[in-house]
């Protein structure tokens, strides 16, 4: 089945490589990391998305008024693109209805929301003692029952992606902890405090998709992480690589460049090379689910930026509102700009702060002015070349920038466009100024309504075209059944015991009336010589 | 009197001999592909205009549904005529057909966002007028039974309207899809400068 290039890969060539392009911004990230990770008090509410990521397919198992314990399933998957969740504590349902998420002021979604009654009452948990003696299959099992996303960010689920890969054939799985965006630092964190766990999830993911080889690539600017990984890694089989601190190393396709220098084809993914990118956080969920038996009900976020008084990481619980966390933190709301969830890069403006944390947010910025100053005014395009030359994904910015500009579809495909991972280091290097990504982002979604247009139009084209067949079908049909039945004299027929074919029944029946014809205009001819000859001086009463 | 310049040296004479080749094969070659191409070109243009137009079959245009109106195109005819395709339409067309664009042609009807027929089932009579009306089948029913319309299939040509005796059917507008989008940098100013 893999049908991959990199199977013969010799084991010493797995050496870091620089990726193309990327950029070093400020990091960002000694803010937060100076307090632990800090569990987080009970919110009043929680507010729990149905479907925590936009692919996800699942409906609910609670109705409104039901008591539900910690761990208890609330809703299950209906295909494999789903995944389960679980009430974060215990509490009661007070309502199943749409409010707003993260994004947009318009963005709304389909949300359960429990009442939180604080006594934490939850469910007997099932630790499993000999996790490193476990099948892979039965670490899958756990996996898919626990409800784990990708915890990077596109919220992939987590058993979804192992079974694709086993049936792909995995030769390599990377541990992606290089959290190369700024202001991000959950799995530095994490990794400084959680290592020995993040190594077991490690471990577990490399059972259930069956690698021979696992490697945990992490920036090398992350020293603390580094030591921890290193003393948790003694011995361990899973090997460690130290990457260039360069944004952005942490993405899908640049990370297995920079860590196996081979190419992710255009619109392929890493699992046709036969490799499995996973989060260290997924890694860490990975480990809670199968050894503690915890569904996944809680994720580490940083809450950071410059409006807050003191940032930090904060375990905390899927669904709590966004505006709980930032008071924690002590926000200062006279210097609050703006809030943004994911990093300074990538991140998403959130329009109000009742958004809830999902399964896939992994930062929220407090910012001030100082941190997202006032935008400068956007000018011309130079076309100086520098967003060409930071292009991970070796586009050319500029060009597609035009294009976007005039809507030309034809030229943005053939540039691609859809290559465009939307990190934002030609927006971060213009010399102009000007908001590169947004006209990606635009481009690219009216070229998807495009074809989805285009789709529907070719969808009513074969209806038409099926309507107007079966119009002449029923059209012919029907003639054929008036023939026989308009022109039916059977006696004017020759008798005849051979059964007679349509094509011969019309064909002898047209000679009759032919014959016919031809004896009336004889007999007509006849007549009118014998009336010319008697009165020659009025031809034209003939006519008449 | 001008003398040509003799030419003594033997592989000379050879490169020139090579040169004459591959100028008459490369001409050969390349009248070979502009006939190919062109009447390749003569046989998709047709399909090229009808895969722009919308494909409702709506017959707005004044002819009897896409192809047709394709058809009328390819033979010279306006291509600004189809209002369920709108500005974007036209501008494809005229893209594809070296042309300039221009406004719609009100006389054959405005822009309007897509609406879908609507049959008020209970006022049917199911008389089956509408369903021999609808080009693509988005209609159900049988004689003196209840009709409905299937609004995934349902291209919103309108045509079903004017058939029904007793003016059952509504054309609503579709619900929007996805109430907001990503926009041009240029077209957002004011939502730039509130985040300011």
């Amino acid at each position: 089945m893999s049908s991959t290039n990199f199977l013969h890969l010799p084991r010493q060539q797995l050496r870091r490589r620089k990726i193309f392009g990327g950029i070093k911004p400020a990091p960002h990230k000694a803010a937060s990391l100076r307090s632990r990770i800090m569990p987080m008090p009970l919110p009043p509410q929680l507010i729990l998305p149905i479907n925590q990521y936009h692919g996800t397919n699942s409906s609910p198992l609670v109705k409104v008024g039901d008591a539900v314990l910690k761990y208890q399933a609330l809703t299950e998957k209906l295909d494999h693109t789903g995944a389960a969740l679980h009430a974060p504590t215990s509490g009661r349902i007070t309502a199943i209805c749409s409010a707003p998420i993260a994004g947009h002021p318009d963005n709304a979604a389909l949300c359960i929301h429990l009442q939180c009654d604080g006594d934490d009452n939850s469910l007997e948990l099932q630790p499993c003692l000999n996790h490193d003696q476990l099948t892979g299959f039965e670490v899958l099992r756990k996996i898919d029952a626990a409800g784990i996303v990708g915890m990077g960010g596109a919220g992939f689920p987590t058993a979804h992606k192992l079974r694709l890969a086993i049936e792909h054939g995995t030769e390599l799985l990377i541990i992606n902890a290089a959290e190369c965006e700024p202001y991000i630092s959950t799995d530095e964190a994490l990794l400084r405090e959680r290592a020995r766990e993040v190594v077991i999830g490690a471990e577990l993911l490399r059972t259930a998709c069956h690698a021979p080889r696992c490697v945990i690539a992490i920036e090398e600017d992350k020293p603390a992480a580094i030591a921890a990984l290193r003393s948790a890694l003694a011995h361990s089989p899973i090997e460690l690589m130290l990457l260039h601190s360069t944004y952005p190393t942490g993405g899908e396709k640049q990370i297995v460049q920079a860590v196996t220098g081979l190419e992710v084809p255009v619109g392929q993914y890493p699992l046709n090379l036969g490799i499995l990118l996973h989060n260290a956080g997924t890694a860490y969920a990975v480990y809670q689910a199968v050894a503690e038996g915890k569904p996944s009900i809680s994720r580490i976020i940083t809450l950071t930026g410059r409006a807050l008084q003191t940032p930090k990481n904060f375990e905390a619980l899927i669904g709590t509102p966004v505006a709980f966390l930032l008071k924690l933190c002590g926000v200062q709301e006279q210097h609050h700009l703006t809030t943004v969830m994911g990093g300074s890069l990538m991140g998403l403006q959130l329009a109000h702060t009742e958004a809830p944390v999902t399964k896939t947010t992994n930062c929220l910025i407090a910012a001030t002015v100082e941190d997202f100053p006032q935008p400068e005014p956007e000018l011309a395009c130079i076309r100086c070349g520098f967003c060409a030359e930071v292009c991970p994904a070796r586009l050319l910015p500029q060009q597609l920038y035009s294009f976007a500009r005039t809507h030309n579809h034809t030229q943005l495909q053939s540039y691609g466009l859809d290559d465009c991972i939307e990190c934002g280091a030609c927006a971060y290097v213009c010399p102009s100024n000007i908001p590169l990504v947004q006209y990606y982002v635009a481009a690219k979604q009216e070229l998807r309504t495009l074809s989805v247009a285009r789709e529907q139009s070719e969808h009513w084209q074969t209806r038409f075209q099926f309507h107007q067949y079966r119009t002449k079908q029923e059209k012919d049909s029907a003639r054929e059944r008036r023939i026989p039945t308009a022109l039916s004299p059977v006696e004017l027929l020759p008798t005849d015991s051979s059964p007679i074919t349509s094509v011969q029944f019309s064909r002898q029946l047209a000679q009759q009336e032919i014959a016919d014809a031809v004896a009336r205009a004889n007999a007509k001819r006849s007549s009118r010589l014998a009336t010319d000859t008697q009165m020659p001086q009025h031809p034209a009463k003939d006519k008449e | 009197m001008i003398t040509m310049p003799l030419v003594d040296n033997f592989f000379i004479n050879i490169l020139f001999a090579i040169a004459a080749l591959i100028g008459i094969a490369l001409s050969i070659r390349s009248s070979l592909v502009f006939w190919y191409s062109s009447s390749n070109q003569q046989k998709t243009l047709i399909d090229q205009i009808n895969a722009l137009l919308p494909q409702t079959q709506c017959g707005q245009c004044s002819f009897e549904g896409c192809l047709p109106y394709a058809r009328a195109i390819a033979r010279g005819g306006a291509i600004n005529q189809c209002p369920p395709g709108g500005e974007a339409t036209i501008i494809r067309l005229a893209h594809l057909l070296n042309d300039y664009p221009e406004p719609l042609n009100s006389a054959h009807g405005s822009i309007e966002p897509t609406k879908i027929a609507f049959i008020r089932e209970a006022e049917c009579i199911g008389c089956t007028k509408c369903i021999q009306a609808c080009p693509v089948d988005a209609i159900i029913g049988g004689a003196k039974l209840m009709h409905t319309v299937i609004a995934s299939e349902c291209t919103g040509c309108d045509l079903c309207v004017a058939p029904c005796p007793v003016d059952c059917i509504d054309m609503l507008a579709l619900p929007a899809q996805n109430p907001w989008q990503w926009q041009l940098p240029t077209e957002l100013q004011s939502t730039a400068a509130a985040r300011r």
